[in-house]
């Protein structure tokens, strides 16, 4: 069992928990991801660190609540446990000196975001992040991630905090500036998808983190299989980084949804909208 | 006195009641019928039956006893070398192993010795497994990477020598390949449960949620143990490499049989993790994960479960048992059937499998004669759900992992007949080592793997 010490709750279906799990905290690093199963009869949900604490044996996470599994963890408290939590699972981000690296976070994949912009950060390149939400009310870990960076940008889809519109325009704006060495790119399929989009045109390196359907998360079921130039890779194992470039985002948005209807049905019954 | 030429029969669940529920197929033996059954063995000198098990039990002897009565002295017999009676009794190759070797067979059917495993695992799971004296401990520790067939029976067996054991497990529950994914209607999962149990009464005590290789490295479990085994088995699942095989309704036969196993989809929405079955369903392979996967489809609600196989069913992988258990449900066989591609809606749903026929030509290095394509036979079938059952290969986490581990071709770990590796003090067997085979045979390898240990560490001191 594995226990919530710590719980916030970021916006109106965003949470952040911290919880108590010593052997995943000692081995984890930006970029991967654990596994969790609430109870006897949950599944198993995969969830990007956001962030660890090795003295304190905690590993953080934030998620949405967006089905039947996050919204029954969102209602958990601070002292309940989760029957299973595993990892750290995935390949970790590639830390390195890339010089000037632009990070961009949509939605909660900022929680994401911010390990390993605090990695990049410590490793010396020059890191611009970029903050991308609908609205103001949705974004997260501002003060966090502009902390750990060299320059800070906000964007909202309804202009109610910073630049009005998508991190793709911010990120254009700044490739026209200065030469821009790497993008990493954590959000929506769609944001990881345009961005790529664009940065292909610069021919500039990109890496999105894929969250795909997983049920083992160690390379077991392949589950979380995406085309990446034209291979198939499981993200579980393979990623759950990937060169942006190569990454067939059209499948990856269908099988996202291949449980959407038994979803809606999970969450009716038991209660939870 | 004349013997019978026929085993006695298991009764079963009739086909058509089965094919609506999760519940085990055959029933058993009651008492009588197996100490009629046992009485028909001839109590050969040369005991033939015991050169085909891996896990070297005295058959002749264990079914002596059940002629007897003496079911208690039964278990005994059989549980001084396997420690997991109640899984072997049920899914072993019993035909090409005990069976296979059976004086009887030359006057018509084996003594049937599969099932009268079965029913003194049963008898004694029942009344409450008798766990043997604690022996002297050794002071030495032993880590067991996987709880599977291998990992258990290695971990059985050290802890009896007097070894303290950790087992260090990735998934949630214990079992390996006997939870995720050999169905209920075969393998009960409470079976495996109470054979689990009787491992963890032995001493040995297991550690979920940990991925030797990610939470815990093998270098460290080496500083820290005095010898390792790693028996993570044959979980990469293959492909068929074919267009549109990333479409929605396409699993691989690990993913569609965990989901309804281990996380038991069947129970949806009472368990979370759901499954999508669909109306039509066509299964790629023909060896018993195969058969597991169309039987399940068709308890899942499925109106129609194919079998497609590119060779005929002389050359099936799978035992005849599960091939005829399959074919009393319903599923359909569509042979010499080679899939092309796939092909789905607009929003990439599965829709349909174009293939082509095939004919048998010369015979392979497998000795197998090789399947050829049929110039212009393409054709295509509607189908909701593909599995795709053809293989598994070794899991690549850890053999990836360890520096100075020699790794075969096919990413299995190298290991000699008795689980040494290349790393002295570093075991393997099962699956990992020897590619996707059968549970007694990694069950057999965990048992070599402990003996070796056990001689390694004493040779150390």
């Amino acid at each position: 069992m594995y226990e919530i010490l710590e719980k916030k709750v970021l916006s109106d279906t965003v949470k952040l928990m911290k919880i108590k799990a010593p052997l995943v905290a000692k081995k984890a690093q930006p970029g991967q991801f654990i596994i969790l199963r609430i109870d006897e009869k949950g599944e198993r949900v995969p969830l990007t660190i956001a962030d660890f604490d090795r003295n304190k044996g905690t590993v953080t996470i934030i998620f949405l609540e967006v089905g039947k599994t996050t919204k029954q963890l969102g209602k958990l408290n601070v002292g309940d446990s989760i029957e299973n939590f595993v990892g750290p699972l995935g390949m970790p981000s590639e830390i390195k000196k890339y010089g000037t690296v632009v990070c961009i976070g949509g939605g909660v994949g900022i929680a994401c975001l911010y390990p390993i912009v605090k990695a990049l950060h410590e490793m010396g390149n020059h890191v611009i992040s970029i903050l991308g939400a609908k609205t103001e009310k949705l974004l997260l870990l501002e003060k966090e991630i502009s902390s750990q960076s060299d320059e800070f940008y906000i964007t909202t889809d309804d202009g109610s905090k910073g630049q009005k519109g998508f991190v793709s325009d911010a990120l254009k704006q700044i490739i026209e500036k200065k030469k821009v060495d790497m993008v990493m790119a954590i959000g929506p399929i769609i944001m990881m998808k345009v961005v790529s989009d664009l940065t292909r045109k610069y021919n500039i390196k990109t890496l999105v983190s894929l969250n795909p359907i997983m049920v083992d998360g160690t390379g077991m079921c392949g589950g979380c299989r995406v085309s990446v130039d034209g291979k198939t890779k499981f993200a579980c194992v393979d990623g759950p980084e990937f060169d942006g470039h190569k990454v067939d985002y059209e499948n990856l948005m269908l099988r996202n949804r291949r449980f959407v209807h038994e979803e809606g049905d999970a969450c009716r019954l038991a209660g939870v909208q | 006195m004349s013997v019978r030429k026929t085993k006695h029969e298991m009764p079963e669940q009739p086909p058509k009641e089965r094919i609506k529920n999760f519940k085990e197929v055959p029933y058993g033996y009651s008492k009588e019928v197996a100490i009629e059954e046992a009485k028909r063995c001839l109590q050969c000198k040369n005991k033939p039956c015991m050169k085909g098990c891996p896990v070297e039990i005295d058959i002749p002897r264990f079914i002596a006893c059940i002629a007897q009565g003496d079911f208690d002295k039964a278990a005994e017999v059989i549980k001084a070398k396997n420690n997991l009676p109640a899984v072997s009794g049920r899914v072993c190759p019993y035909e090409e192993q005990c069976e296979g070797q059976c004086t009887l067979k030359k006057l018509g059917e084996p003594v049937g010795v599969g099932r009268l495993e079965r029913f003194i695992a049963d008898y004694e799971q029942k009344k409450g497994a008798k766990i043997p004296k604690p022996p002297k401990s050794l002071g030495k520790k032993v880590a067991v990477v996987g709880a599977g067939p291998a990992g258990l029976t290695c971990a059985g067996d050290l802890a009896k020598m007097g070894y303290s054991i950790t087992v260090f497990e990735a998934l949630h529950a214990p079992g390996g390949v006997l939870m995720y994914g050999i169905p209920e209607f075969r393998l009960p999962k409470k079976i495996v449960e109470a054979e689990v149990d009787y491992i963890k009464k032995l001493g040995v005590t297991i550690n979920y949620d940990v991925v030797i290789g990610k939470t815990i490295a093998v270098d460290e479990l080496m500083k820290e143990y005095d010898a390792v085994f790693i028996g993570t088995g044959a979980g990469l699942p293959n492909w068929l490499n074919i267009p549109g095989e990333n479409l929605d309704g396409v699993y691989s036969a690990n993913e569609f049989l965990t989901r309804v196993n281990m996380m038991k989809a069947y129970n949806f929405p009472k368990f979370d993790t759901p499954v999508k079955i669909g109306k039509i369903v066509a299964t790629f392979g023909a060896g018993n994960v195969a058969m597991d996967c169309a039987r399940t489809a068709l308890r899942l609600g499925a109106d129609k479960s194919y079998i497609l196989y590119r060779r005929t069913e002389a050359e099936m992988p799978a035992r005849i048992e599960e091939i005829h258990h399959a074919k009393e449900e319903g599923v359909i066989f569509k042979l010499l059937t080679n899939p092309l591609r796939f092909y789905g809606d607009k929003d990439g749903h599965l829709t349909e499998v174009e293939y082509i026929k095939m004919q048998l030509g010369e015979p392979d290095e497998s000795g197998r004669r090789r399947p050829v394509p049929i110039p212009d036979s393409e054709e295509k079938m509607k189908i909701d759900t593909a599995l795709v059952a053809i293989g598994q290969s070794p899991n690549p986490l850890i053999p990836h992992t360890v520096k100075g581990l020699q790794v075969g071709k096919h990413g299995n770990i190298i290991a000699d007949e008795d689980g040494r590796t290349s790393i002295p003090g570093l075991f393997a067997g099962g699956d990992i080592a020897t590619g996707a085979a059968t549970v007694i045979l990694a069950m057999g390898a965990g048992k070599k793997a402990a003996r070796a240990i056990d001689q390694y560490i004493k040779s150390k001191k």
